[in-house]
Parts: C-alpha cells; structure tokens; sequence
C-alpha cells in the first residue's frame, strides 16, 4: 500500500521502526497531492517548504534517538479558518484572500508542540456557510469517491483531502455538522467535540455559540490521537471548560457491554434514503450484538431545531462578520466615502451564501423582530437541549444517520438553499444542545460512502470513542478506499 | 407658561486598570499611536474576549458608592454600529443585566440636599480615535488609532431626576469625586476620561408626563454641561412658546459658536440589534466579595465633609470645596495631622495652594510644597514668628526652592518683630519724621493712621508684628 494511504498511527510506527523518515512520508503525500490535486481541488494554500522542514526536524529527533509523539511528522491539513501565523487564512472568501494572521490559534500552537507537519490550510464553504464546499470564494472541491460528487461542507476541503491520500488527518470546524457530514460523504471519522472542550482561539468565527474545532481521520484510533492533542482548557476562550482532557486513546478497548443506546426516532425524517436507513439499522443490530442494549427514544423538539439554528446562527454571523468592512485588514474596495466603502467592500468580497445569512441575521436582530425570532429560538434552544437531557436520563449515546442520504451532485442543491440546509437535520440539534457526537462509515450507497452519528452527553466522548472504536472494528468500512483511479 | 426643565445625564468613565477590559494591552493615556494594541483589540478574525477581572471588581466599587444593587448575575451584550474607530464593528457592552441597579447620589443646590437616582452602571469597552489632519470637515482622510480601543469603561445613567443646569453641573462635580475617592478612574475630562451625554426636556410646571428629549453630546468639560443645557432649555422654551414641537434628536454641543446643532434625528438612530455575548461567559458575583469590597470602600465625600465639619470646626462651604477632590482632602487631612491648626490649614489649602496649583496647572499631588511643610509655615504663623502676609512670600519661596519654612525665614531674616521696644522705637522715629500725618490723625483724620503704619512696617520690611504696631501706634499717639 502506499504511504499516503495509511492511519496516522501506523505512520508512527514506520517512523520509531525507521521503515520510513519524516521527509520520505511528507514527500509522498505531497507527490499524492500533486497527481490528484487538480481533480479533487482540497486546498486554498500548500505549505509544502515549512512541511518538509517541520518534517526533517523530526527526523533528526529520530536520529538522535529522542522520543517522538504519535502526531510527530505525520502531515495534516487545516480548515482556512483556522489561524496560522505567516500563513494565509482565507475562510474561503475574497473578503480575507490575502489576510496574513500575525498569530497562532491556540490548537496550532499544540499541534506545533507535537512536531506536527502541516501541509497547508484545506477549502471549505466561505465562512463555514454550507454543506457542500460549493461556496468556496475560490473554487469547489470534489468528493474522492466520486468527482462528480460534493465532498460535503463546510469542512468539505479538509475531508477530501484525507479521503483523497492529499493529508493523513484534518482539523474541521463544525457549527452545524461541518466536520460530521463531510466525515460522512467521504467515508471518515468526524469529531464535533463538547462545546468548550477544544479552544475556539484562532478559529474564525462564524456562530460562535455553536462553533467546535474537531478531528477528521480515517480511524477511530487517529480521532482518539488528534484529540488528545487538541482538548483542554485555554485561558484565551472563556467559554472553554476549565477541566483536564482525558487520554482519549484508553477508550479503543472494543467494549461495550451493558451500554445504552437510543433511536430516536424524529431522526428518521420522510426523504430518508433508503439505504441510509437500512445501514443505521444494521448497524444498531451490530452494536446489540457486541452487548449493547438498545431501545427507541422520542426527541419531541428536534423538527424546530433546524429553524433555531437559522435563527441563531445567522444572528451570531451577522454580528462577527461585521469586521470585515474594508478599514484595517482584509479587503477593500474604494468608495466616495465611509459608507459607500463599506458597502462596496462588502457587495463585492462576500459570496451570495453569507450575505443571505448576514441578511436574515441581521433581520432575525432588528428592533422589533427580535422577540419574535432571536428570543423564540433561544427558548426552542432550550428545548432541543431539554430533549438530550431526558433522552440521557435513559441511555448513554444516541444513534442516527449523520446525513439522511449520502453525498450529492454538484450543482444539484446550489440553487435551493432549503434543500441544502435539510441536509443538516440531523447533526444541527448536537450543535444546539452544546453536547459532543461523531460520525464515523458504516456502510455504502452504490460507491458513496453512508455515516452513522453516535451523540454522546457533555464530555462524553470516551463513549463515543468506546462505541464507534467497538464499531469500527467489526466491520471493514474504514479499510475501504476511495477509488484511486476515477481521481483524474 | 411656566416649565419645568428635566435633565438625565448618562457619564462615561474611564476605569484606570492597568490592562485593557479583554485583553492585557496597556491602557496608558499619550502612547505613541497604535503601539498599545493586539490581535485582541484590533478585532482581527478569530480572537476571543477575557474579561480583566479588575473591571467588574472596579465596576463593583463604583456601584456600591452609588448605594446600587449588585446584580448576582450581569452579563455583557454586543451593540452593533459600524463606525472605522470600532474594529469589529459592535461594542461589548451590557444591556437588559448590568453589573449594578438602583442607586443614587446626593447633591447640595442652594443648601438643600437632593437625592439624585442612579438607574445603572454597567461595564463596555472604549472605542478607538479618529485622527484627522486639521478638522474632520477639511481633512482629506481619517486615520485611526486604536490605543484606547477596548479600555474599560463604566457607563452612569441617572434618572431624569436633575431639574436644572446647576443640578446637572453639581451632580457631575459629585460623581467626579466619589469615582476620585474609590479609585476606579482619574476622570480628566480634557483626556476624555469622563464624558457625558445629557437628555433634556421641558414640561408645563406639575405636570408628571414627561416631554420630549433632546440628547446633547460631545460636551468636554462640567462648563460645556451646564452652557449647553443652558442652551437647549431656552431653545425649547422658544419652541414650545411659539407653539412648536421639540424634535426627538441628538444634538451635538458647538463650542466655538456656543450652540447646539442637530446630529441624527430618532428615525436615524442606531438600531442597535443588541445579542448576548457569546463569546464570554456571564458574570456570576460571589455576594462575599461584594460585602468585602463594601467593607473596603473607603470614606466618601459626603462622610468626610461631616467628620470635617464635626471635628475641626469647619464651614459647610470649606468643607464642601476640600473634599470635592480626594487628593485636596488627602492634602488638608496630612497637614492637619501634623499638628497645624485645622481652620488655618483649611485657609492655605483653599487659598495660597489653589492657587499656585491652579496656575502651574499641577494636580495637589505634585504640589512642591508637602503637607508637612506647610504644617511647619503655619506653626510658624501660630506662634508669631511670622505674619500671616510674610508667611505668604516664604510660601512662594518654598514653591520655588522647595525649602522648608523655618530655613527661608532665618536665611531671609523674616522673623516677626514682636519686640514692643524696638518697635516703639520705629515709631517713635516715624511720628517724628511725619508731623502732618500726627496733625491730621488728631484732627480726626482716622486715615492718615493708615500712612504712618505703612511707614512702620516699611521701615521693618513688613516684619513687624502688624497688631502690636497698631496699639503702640495708638498709645504713642
């Protein structure tokens, strides 16, 4: 097998076994990157002359014999909305194009910590404001299995790439599902962890109540490995819980007797598709065969979580992108005066999917309007939370599709946001609820891959790594590859 | 008609923590432009607020001495506007829970005490400042400095309760001294670290419904405050007498041409689209560290004023000029600690030291001549070695030199002549010397005896005890 195609974990031991060096993997990813680049289109920026420096300074470690991390030379990807000192972080909108952070997001500084390689800052829809990476300022991205499908989004450029052998693990951001239905459409392992379990510092906000920054890998193993580098508490985020983070990797021990899992059944919403249901169920089948016990759960609100969602997030986003206005960084198109300057600015540099969300935002806001939507989608808020802390009063994790059909034409949905959006259905409620929920391959429709999304309560994500690592490891989904040679 | 004028001021205030109100930047006033900032306060994409704990604890203390209610739980909102000095383009601030609610504070108008009622304080962050080449109507840009972008400030909203520009002037003068005396701000207004907005209206004498306000800005100084009240109370007069309606607007305060002009009308306000913060946490106060910080406030004007006049004799109205400023009451209390008499103390800080601080434009605590020196100057007026005019030049001279009293009186030879031969002999010599001025005293002229004791105490340089001379004089005589 080639090199680009391994786990990051199995990388680890090629490096410590010296069966391969840092430069050599590096190298192979990116001459990975250069054959199939042009047809998947992963990345905004490459950072291929500091990736391979990172790489080499592993490698003297190795030489000189001292320990290195399980993430050490191994070449990852990050979402462009994450900040990197030096290097541009775009969000995938003109508006930032040639923005240049003069500082590091906190999970940047632990991952350089860890003598990680990053190889460059991944596509995505601009601002996080999709599910396809069809909104990409710059381009879009396509999906490994199948290039005339989306990747999914928002953190469609990050999946890709891993999908693709372009990067061995990603950091994606989810606000409504953009790390778990990408993971989904390119048959990956997506973690949207507790809100405040991973520092948002850095991670260019788009609703920042919602937002997490998560790992997307090709297993549960490199899920548990990412995260261990990525959790904690950080002074720098008020809203980051102030508790150590466990080893997330003493929960792959395959055991899951006696747990609890729930269906619940608003979940399975008309336009299902049929082999998504089908996989869910085998897969529920699967667990009760591994011990766990299972029964049907009633999440009431979860039809209006959708229309909170774009309330609140919309409302949120009208606000944090107000800073892009042209006066002191990012772009900026002249006007005759302030106002003029601002307008044009922000005509010109926002795609049409942002500014329909700065739009209803900044409606949803208004003087007058604000009872009626802001403060009512709060209150469902509250119900949609309500809703998981009854369900865990019952079981340990809830089970459901992490999308209801697998990934899409490009094209198909570009002109119908609504039915972009319902894409969304059944990973937005995690984000409302605040609690953590991961995505990970349980079966495939025709060639596309499906996800199964395993929600755990707050700070439960050992279950869940317990859980889909007891999953995982009784099927061969994640052993699957995406069809090298339709990559053209 | 007869009407009755009702003012609401809202103060902004300056809190003098070190760091910024969500960053650790410096908040140090006359930086080099744009030095005291990061990607924090420049609002650059992805950073995060931390609330600078010494804000709510300085928030905490303004709303205590303001007898407000500490709220258990506050949280901060954003207020969104778009304006360049504004980087992110809304404010953090506080909305429907500020930090503290329902206080007040008294003021004295002609005498009489009046209750003043604070509707809230609450906590935001300052915005930058726009600099211009020339004016803002010439300049052919704006830049921006961001220096004091996101110091911490608290915002005073009173009651409609002020009934006239003095009110309004003597509520300010209070709010500027209990925030002195807490130490939560310098409130130099000339560098913008008090400001205040006024809402003003006028309705018909015993009427409770209120009329419509007009909101005054960009008034610099307690003097703006009171001329541009003044102002806008004779505008709605004229406007209401003639029959007309005052226009909800915001006017701004013309300095130079001494008038209010109109800014914004109400259909051109802001809407601010408030949200809750998402971005921090709310603010959950333990009530222990309120009650310690309660415990830690220390003595406040109106308190001193009392003990000032209770333990050392002193007038209302000296009391009240003393302790209007922390540092002039911290100057006078020293001074009285060692061991100077408290009413001629009160004199020299009201008079000699007013003025030359005033003059060299130098705040009491820089004053070069210390509590201690002028307890010593008075001592010496106390026991007579010096008059109270000469005390006035060896006070200059210790302004100057920074020498002590007793050094400037022996060096100079201005010891008091207290002597009653010697000066008996002055004046025998200068009765001899004047026959006229004798003539003309003892004719009844009564004045004349005015020109023989400036003769007297010209002789001695002024040394000579001015009461004695005048007895002898008259005994003589």
């Amino acid at each position: 097998m080639e090199l680009f195609r391994y786990t990051a974990h199995q990388l680890h031991s090629k490096l410590k076994n010296k069966e391969v060096s840092a430069v050599e993997l590096t190298q192979a990813v990116l001459d990975r990157t250069d054959a199939v680049e042009s047809s998947v289109k992963a990345y905004i920026t490459q950072t291929r002359d500091t990736a391979l420096a990172q790489a080499k300074a592993v490698d003297n470690k190795i030489n000189n014999g001292e320990d290195i991390t399980v993430l050490s030379g191994i070449p990852g990807v990050l979402k462009d909305n994450i900040c990197t000192k030096g290097v541009k972080t775009t969000c995938a909108s003109q508006i930032l194009a040639k923005f240049v952070p003069p500082y590091d997001a906190t999970v940047v500084e632990k991952l350089a910590s860890q003598d990680t390689v990053i190889i460059g800052k991944a596509n995505m829809d601009e601002f996080a404001m999709g599910g396809s990476t069809e909104n990409s300022g710059f381009h879009p991205t396509h999906n490994p299995w199948d290039v005339n499908v989306v990747p999914g989004g928002s953190s469609g450029g990050s999946a890709a790439a891993v999908a693709a052998g372009e990067a061995v693990w990603a950091l994606g951001s989810d606000t409504g599902g953009s790390i778990r239905q990408p993971a989904a459409y390119c048959g990956l392992v997506g973690l949207k962890p507790t809100y405040g379990r991973v520092s948002r510092y850095g991670l260019v906000a788009f609703a920042s109540s919602l937002d997490q920054i998560g790992p997307i890998t090709r297993d549960v193993t490199d899920c548990a490995h990412v995260m261990n580098v990525i959790s904690g508490y950080d002074a720098k985020d008020s809203t980051s819980i102030n508790s150590a983070a466990p080893d997330y990797t003493k929960s792959l021990t395959r055991d899951i007797k006696g747990l609890k899992i729930g269906l619940p059944r608003e979940y399975f919403v008309a336009g299902m598709d049929a082999d998504v249901e089908k996989a869910i169920y085998k897969a529920i089948d699967q667990l009760v065969a591994l011990g766990a016990e299972y029964q049907e759960v009633s999440m009431p609100h979860t039809e209006y979580g959708l229309s909170a969602y774009y309330i609140i997030a919309p409302a949120e986003a009208s606000s944090n992108l107000a800073r892009y206005d042209g006066v002191s960084f990012g772009h900026r198109t002249e006007g005759t005066d302030i106002v003029d300057m601002y307008k044009k600015t922000r005509s010109e540099a926002f795609g049409a999917e942002v500014k329909r969300r700065i739009m209803l935002g900044t409606y949803a806001l208004s003087s007058g309007y604000y009872d009626a939507y802001y403060l009512k989608a709060l209150k469902v808020r509250s119900l949609v939370k309500q809703d998981f802390d009854k369900a865990f009063d019952k079981v340990d994790v809830l089970i459901t599709p992490t999308t209801p059909t697998p990934a899409f034409k490009i094209g198909e949905k570009s002109n119908d946001p609504l039915a972009m959006y319902l894409q969304d259905i059944c990973t937005i409620p995690v984000n409302l609820a605040g609690v953590p929920a991961i995505s990970i391959p349980c079966g495939f429709s025709g060639k596309l891959p499906i996800g199964l999304q395993i929600i755990g309560k707050p700070l439960g994500e050992e279950t869940l790594i317990r859980t889909a690592y007891a999953f995982e490891q009784s099927n061969d989904y994640h052993n699957r590859l995406a069809p090298l040679g339709e990559v053209k | 008609m007869d009407y009755e004028t009702v003012v609401g001021l809202e103060v902004h205030s300056e809190l003098k923590t070190k760091s910024k109100i969500f960053c650790g930047c410096s908040t140090s006033f006359g930086a080099d432009q744009n030095t005291n900032v990061c990607p924090v306060c420049l609002g650059l994409p992805g950073v995060l607020p931390v609330i600078n704990e010494k804000v709510v604890e300085f928030a905490i203390k303004a709303g205590l001495a303001l007898n407000c209610e500490i709220l258990p739980f506050s949280k901060f909102d954003r207020k969104n506007y778009y304006y360049p000095d504004l980087p992110k383009n809304f404010q953090t601030s506080q909305f429907d829970l500020p930090i503290a609610v329902n206080g007040y504070l008294d003021i004295e108008v002609n005498g009489e005490t009046k209750r003043i009622g604070i509707t809230r304080v609450h906590m935001e962050e300052d915005a930058g400042k726009l600099v211009h080449s020339g004016s803002i109507a010439t300049s052919d840009s704006s830049l921006v400095d961001y220096n004091r972008t996101g110091v911490p400030l608290i915002e005073i909203v009173s009651e409609p309760d002020l009934r006239s520009p003095e009110e309004a002037k003597a509520y300010l003068e209070k709010m500027k001294a209990i925030l002195q005396y807490i130490d939560v701000s310098d409130c130099k207004m000339e560098e913008g670290s008090l400001r205040c907005d006024a809402n003003v209206s006028l309705r018909p004498r015993g009427s409770e419904k209120l009329g419509t306000k007009t909101e005054i800005k960009n008034l610099n100084s307690f003097k703006m405050v009171q001329r541009g009240l003044e102002y806008e109370v004779e505008r709605h007069t004229e406007v209401l007498e003639e029959g007309g309606k005052i226009v909800q607007e915001t006017r701004s305060w013309d300095e130079a041409n001494g008038m209010t002009v109109s800014l914004r009308s109400k259909e051109q306000a802001h809407d601010y689209r408030y949200l809750p913060e998402p971005d921090l946490v709310p603010i959950v106060v333990d009530p222990a560290k309120v009650e310690e910080l309660r415990r830690n406030l220390p003595e406040l004007p109106d308190a001193r004023k009392a003990r000032l006049m209770a333990d050392y004799g002193l007038s209302a109205y000296d009391a009240e000029v003393i302790t209007a400023s922390r540092a002039m009451a911290d100057y006078f209390d020293e001074t009285v600690n060692c061991k100077a008499d408290a009413k001629t103390a009160a004199n020299w800080v009201m008079g000699e030291v007013s003025k030359h601080i005033n003059a060299a434009g130098i705040e009491i605590e820089a004053c070069p001549v210390s509590p201690t020196k002028l307890a010593e100057l008075i001592n010496l007026i106390d026991k007579g070695t010096i008059s109270n005019k000469i005390a006035k030049t060896v006070f200059e001279e210790m302004w100057t030199t920074g020498k002590n009293a007793a050094t400037i009186v022996k060096e100079k030879g201005m010891v008091q002549i207290s002597d009653a031969s010697e000066i008996t002999g002055i004046i025998d010599k200068v009765i001899a010397d004047n026959p006229q001025s004798v003539a003309d005293f003892k004719a009844g002229k009564e004045k004349a005896i005015g020109f023989l004791v400036g003769q007297i105490m010209k002789q001695t340089k002024g040394r000579a005890n001015p009461e004695m001379v005048n007895s002898l004089l008259r005994e003589r005589l």
